[in-house]
This record gives C-alpha cells, sequence and structure tokens, in this order.
C-alpha cells in the first residue's frame, strides 16, 4: 500500500494521467483504502489545522448518524428475533433484561414454515434471473452486433418503455395474466411473474451497451474462422460479457427479492406466494415469531450484498437510480 | 416484422454463396441488391430474428401489448368477467368527479413534497462529506447502502412496530428519554404521513448517496486547483464548484424522485391501508382499490386513473427538462 501513500504527493498531483491510471488501478487493489483523487480538501487544506478537525469531526459525527440511523434499525430487528414477545412489547431498547431466547426463530422456521416460503422466492428469483438474462443478452446481441436493418426500430420501441411508468402496466399486465393469448390463467404460476421480469427495457439497454464496447475485431476473427452468429454469440460474446451479467444477475435477484405488489396480485397461493408477500400476511401474529420471520428474510440480501458490495456500489451508481 | 427485413436487407457481402454472418461491417457488396427472400436468409436474417424472438415475445406480450391496452381499457368498462365495453370518457369523467380524488391528490403531493425536504438535501449532504474520506469510505458507503438491501417489505413491517403508539413503542420511548410524551405516528391524521416519509427516506437515501458519490468523483480536479489559485475556501470550494458540478446529476434525481414518489404504493397499503380517515391514500392506493377491492373491480376507472398520471408526470418531465435544459448544460 506504500503506492497508495505515495499518490498523495503534491508532486504526482499534477501529473494527470499517470496519477488517474494508477489511482483506477489501486482502487481496484484495494478495497476500502481508496487513495485519494484530488477532491475538495486539497492537502493543504489538510495541513491546516482548524480545517482538519472540523472535516474529522464531521467524518466521526456521520459515521456516528450512518450507524445510529443505518444499521440501529437492523441491528434492533436482528436484537428482536433473539427476545422473548413480552421483552420485546414492554422494553424494546433494553438489552436482553430477561435473557435471550431462540424460541422466535424455530417458531418462525416450524410453525410459520418460513423456509418454504423461502424457497418460492428463490424460485420467484432464479425464474425472473433466467427470463431477464435471456432476453437481455440475446436481445443485446441483436441490437448491438447483429444489427439487423429493423435494429433501430427495435431499439426505439424497446427506449420507449423505459418512459412508461410502471402504473400504467399494473392492470392491464394483470388482464393478460389473467387471459393470456395461449393457454389458461398464469395466476399462481411462476410464469406470471417470471415473464413480465423479462420485459425490462433497463436491463436490455445496459447489455447493448454493454457489447457495443466489445472489440468488433475479436467478432471479426471469429466470423472468418467459420463461427456463425449461434457460435459468436454462446464462445464469444457471452464469456466476454461476464461483468456486466454478473450486474444484471444482481439487480434481477435483488429485485424479486424486493418485489411485493405483483407477487402480491398474482402469486396468492400458499404453494407458490413468495415471502415478501407471506410476511405481509404474518403482519399481526406473535411480535417476537414477527420479527424472528424478518430478520430471516433480510439475511440473505444483507450477505448478498457484503459479498457482491462492489458490484452492487458500482451498479447502483452506473443506473440504479433509472430501475428504481 | 420479417418482411420488412426481407425488403430492406442489402446483399450481405462480396460472396454472396458463402454463409456470412449478418453485421458484418465489410462495405456493401457492389450495387447489387436482390432483396429475395433466399439472400435475406443467407444474410443471417433468420439468425437475427431467432436472437430477437424472447425480446419481442416477452417485450410484445409484456410490455408493448399491456401499454396499448391501457390506453385501450381507460375507454371501456370492464371487470374480466363481463365483455367490456365502450363507454368512451365515462371512466375519466368518474375519476375526476369522485369526491375522494381532491384528497388523494393532495395526500400524493404532500408525500412526494416531504419526501423531498427529508430525502433529497440530506443524501448530497453525506456525498459531499463522504467523497472527502480519504481513508473507509467503502465502510462508509456500505453503512449508508445497507438499508436499501433491506426487502421493502420487511422495513414496513418493523418500522411499523418502531411506530408503536404507546408509550412502550420504540420512537416513543425514545422521544421519551427527552421528555416529548407519546406522539400517535401512524394513528395519527397529521403524524401518519411524515412517518411513512420517514420510513421511505430511511429506505431510499443509500441509493441516492451511491449515485451521488459517483457523480463526485467525475468532478474535474483542476477546477478545485484553480478555484484554490483563485483563493476560495473549502466551502466556497463546495459552493461555487462541487455543487455546480452536480447539477446535472441533482436535476435528474430530483425528477426520478419526483416520479418515484407520485408513484408511492408500498407504504400506505403496508402500513396504513390509507387511514386514518384517508390521511394517507395515495393515487396508486386509489388505483389498487378501484381495481382489486371487492367494493370497486373496475378495471376501466382505475386505469384511466393511472393513466391520468403517467400523462400528469409525462407532461411534469417534459416542462422539468425544457426549464431545466439550459441550466444543467454549460
Amino acid at each position: 500500500m506504500t503506492t497508495v501513500r505515495e499518490q498523495t504527493a503534491p508532486a504526482l498531483q499534477t501529473l494527470p494521467g499517470p496519477r488517474g491510471l494508477r489511482a483506477r488501478l489501486a482502487r481496484r487493489r484495494g478495497q476500502g483504502d481508496e487513495p485519494e483523487q484530488r477532491r475538495v480538501l486539497s492537502s493543504s487544506d489538510w495541513r491546516r489545522p482548524a480545517v482538519k478537525w472540523v472535516w474529522r469531526a464531521m467524518h466521526f459525527l456521520l459515521l456516528l448518524l450512518l450507524l445510529v440511523c443505518c444499521v440501529g434499525p437492523i441491528f434492533l430487528l436482528v436484537k428482536f428475533a433473539f427476545t422473548p414477545t413480552q421483552d420485546i412489547q414492554a422494553t424494546p431498547l433494553k438489552f436482553f433484561p430477561n435473557g435471550w431466547t431462540l424460541d422466535n426463530i424455530t417458531m418462525a422456521w416450524t410453525r410459520y414454515r418460513i423456509g418454504k416460503y423461502f424457497l418460492n422466492t428463490v424460485w420467484v428469483a432464479l425464474g425472473s434471473w433466467f427470463c431477464q438474462v435471456l432476453v437481455a443478452t440475446t436481445g443485446g446481441y441483436v441490437l448491438s452486433v447483429l444489427r439487423p436493418r429493423w435494429a433501430k426500430a427495435l431499439n426505439w420501441a424497446v427506449l420507449t418503455t423505459l418512459f412508461v411508468p410502471a402504473v400504467v402496466l399494473l392492470i392491464p399486465l394483470y388482464k393478460i395474466i389473467v387471459n393470456p393469448p395461449i393457454g389458461d390463467s398464469l395466476i399462481n404460476n411462476y410464469f406470471a411473474v417470471w415473464l413480465p421480469a423479462g420485459a425490462s427495457a433497463f436491463d436490455v439497454v445496459l447489455v447493448a451497451r454493454f457489447f457495443d464496447s466489445l472489440p468488433r475485431e475479436v467478432f471479426e476473427a471469429a466470423r472468418v474462422d467459420g463461427a456463425g452468429p449461434f457460435r459468436v454469440f454462446w464462445s464469444i460474446v457471452l464469456p466476454m460479457s461476464r461483468p456486466i451479467i454478473g450486474v444484471v444477475s444482481v439487480f434481477a435477484v435483488i429485485a424479486s427479492w424486493k418485489d411485493f405488489l405483483w407477487p402480491f396480485l398474482v402469486l396468492q397461493s400458499d404453494t407458490v406466494k413468495p415471502l415478501s408477500v407471506y410476511l405481509q400476511s404474518m403482519a399481526n401474529v406473535d411480535k417476537g415469531t414477527l420479527m424472528a420471520a424478518l430478520a430471516i428474510s433480510t439475511s440473505i440480501p444483507i450477505v448478498m450484498f457484503l459479498l457482491f458490495q462492489r458490484m452492487f456500489l458500482s451498479g447502483a451508481g452506473t443506473g440504479g437510480a433509472v430501475k428504481g | 416484422m420479417s418482411t420488412v427485413a426481407e425488403t430492406v436487407r442489402p446483399s450481405p457481402g462480396p460472396s454472396p454463396d458463402r454463409e456470412v454472418p449478418p453485421g458484418t461491417r465489410t462495405p456493401p457488396g457492389p450495387a447489387r441488391r436482390t432483396r429475395s427472400p433466399r439472400t435475406w436468409l443467407q444474410g443471417g436474417g433468420l439468425s437475427s430474428l431467432l436472437f430477437a424472438l424472447p425480446l419481442l415475445l416477452v417485450f410484445g406480450i409484456f410490455s408493448w401489448w399491456p401499454i396499448i391496452s391501457a390506453v385501450v381499457m381507460s375507454f371501456q368498462k370492464t371487470n374480466l368477467i363481463d365483455p367490456a365495453q365502450w363507454v368512451g370518457l365515462d371512466n375519466f369523467r368518474a375519476v375526476i368527479s369522485d369526491p375522494l380524488m381532491p384528497r388523494v391528490v393532495a395526500n400524493t403531493a404532500w408525500f412526494a413534497l416531504l419526501a423531498l425536504v427529508l430525502g433529497y438535501p440530506v443524501p448530497l449532504i453525506g456525498a459531499v462529506l463522504m467523497s472527502e474520506l480519504r481513508r473507509r469510505r467503502g465502510l462508509y458507503s456500505v453503512l449508508a447502502y445497507l438499508p436499501v438491501v433491506v426487502p421493502p417489505v420487511v422495513a414496513v413491517l418493523l418500522w411499523k412496530f418502531f411506530y408503536d403508539p404507546g408509550p412502550a413503542g420504540v420512537f416513543n420511548t425514545i422521544l421519551g428519554w427527552v421528555g416529548i410524551g407519546p406522539v400517535g405516528w401512524l394513528n395519527s391524521q397529521t403524524m401518519a404521513m411524515p412517518s411513512l416519509v420517514l420510513e421511505a427516506t430511511w429506505a431510499a437515501a443509500g441509493g441516492t448517496v451511491i449515485i451521488y458519490l459517483a457523480a463526485l468523483v467525475a468532478v474535474p480536479p483542476e477546477l478545485y486547483d484553480a478555484a484554490e489559485v483563485d483563493g476560495a475556501s473549502v466551502w466556497g470550494k463546495i459552493w461555487h464548484v462541487t455543487l455546480p458540478q452536480l447539477r446535472g446529476v441533482l436535476f435528474i434525481t430530483l425528477i426520478l424522485q419526483i416520479i418515484g414518489t407520485a408513484q408511492v404504493f408500498l407504504e400506505p397499503f403496508l402500513f396504513t391501508n390509507g387511514g386514518p380517515n384517508h390521511a394517507t391514500e395515495t393515487i396508486m392506493l386509489r388505483v389498487y382499490n378501484l381495481a382489486f377491492t371487492t367494493l370497486g373491480s373496475n378495471f376501466g376507472q382505475a386505469t384511466a386513473l393511472s393513466l391520468l398520471l403517467a400523462v400528469f408526470l409525462a407532461v411534469l418531465s417534459i416542462i422539468y427538462f425544457r426549464l431545466t435544459r439550459s441550466w444543467s448544460q454549460s
């Protein structure tokens, strides 16, 4: 990490090119200890004691606030999961006044069978993930690499849907699920969630833009060697686009984990109901059990987030806003 | 679709007999354009179509068709059981003359306004502070983003417990420490909406912080150097360099937040189901009630209302982008 420290040396600050490159490399190497890219405060600012202490204090305050406001509620949730119901209700902020218990967890798991609904959510997420990746990669391949004459019209048609707010789709989509063009009603069928999830213009645009950035020469070379469009897609484009597929996957899984209204409308039977819909119906059970159920269903997304932080945080920067 | 491709597809390349993959950037062959199905096939038209098939089917059935059908349904009386009847503008008339409508619109506007006041400056201040960190910026962003990954239903049910109106409720206990006495939170007509907004802000602010952090990295450092040469103080640099440079992102997040909050559903539905006394019933909840609760089951009116909201948001965004175009570019 010595190079990282060197970076802040004023002499290097004047060289824009290599500094940027090194900063980027170092950022990739080190996790949290990011080398200082020049921001508002310069090194000379940092040397002034007044500025230094004011900003240090503000940073410390911010850390406290983040711990209390962002982590606090989640910490309380975990604590509630192991606290007897009476204590949760009478003294929610006391730290295990009468000891802790595993009853809530076992109750949620065995009597309310959280595990089963957990599995349903996994199915919902997996299918939505597959649908989104399939549509986004094949669609992106057509729009960016194959580029038939009608690609422009198609691109335009996909882009327009980005500007249609979700409200408009709700009821007509429900009508289509109840009376699909082929076959019987899809209510209580996972396909009712999987297929509409695939119609994500955001994913298609993201993947197509990534494909645009792949070097064309590789495709040309493969074609010269006699690879057809399917071969190029499977053996060249897909392996090269692992990063973007990762981003799309994380978003897809998280989105289906969070989704409530749509599964609530179309997956109502107990055999297919995902966790989010089930939790809503649990709202009035014993508080301890409810808190345990909530804690269990939060654990997976949080573990996923901590494992794939980089993907989440960079993905949110690129376009999380559009996805909402 | 295929006919369009057949007619406009140019001759694929220099050797028409060999299968030439589509999209090859070789200059189109000499002015020979035989637009027969055979050349289209050889030019890879079929494989393009096959690759586009998942997108065409999924978007066609679950995106493009519903959009069209939303417009159609708003002119019909339909409830999924009886055959649909054309009723002209009746749905729109019914929606506008609905006695609850002013209340619902005002509630939604109130939610959006509170969410702006609460949720707009906080992530910005946080992000500006965080971007000045020399160490452990990763830790700060992880902490800030943590609430975003909590499933919304979990967050709402958890906060619903926090908002327990009794003196032993979590928030009332905390307020009790400083001698403020139990607040009704979700049971009080005036406090219910701010309570919803507080939770919504908690759940969303982290995402905005990350967007601002990404935008802050893109501010050219030379500008700060230049400001320093001109003798700008730290606050001067933030005010005259950072904020103006963030303009574009700030404008976008503002309109996206308005579009998002105008469609708020989950919080009012799960926290209060529109109560107490319709104090938190928003437009989306009204759409839901019109369409899916037993007394309504009126898909036509619900679609009409959702279309009105969508058109309003579209007009708002157009006006907004017109107004801010001159400021956000320079």
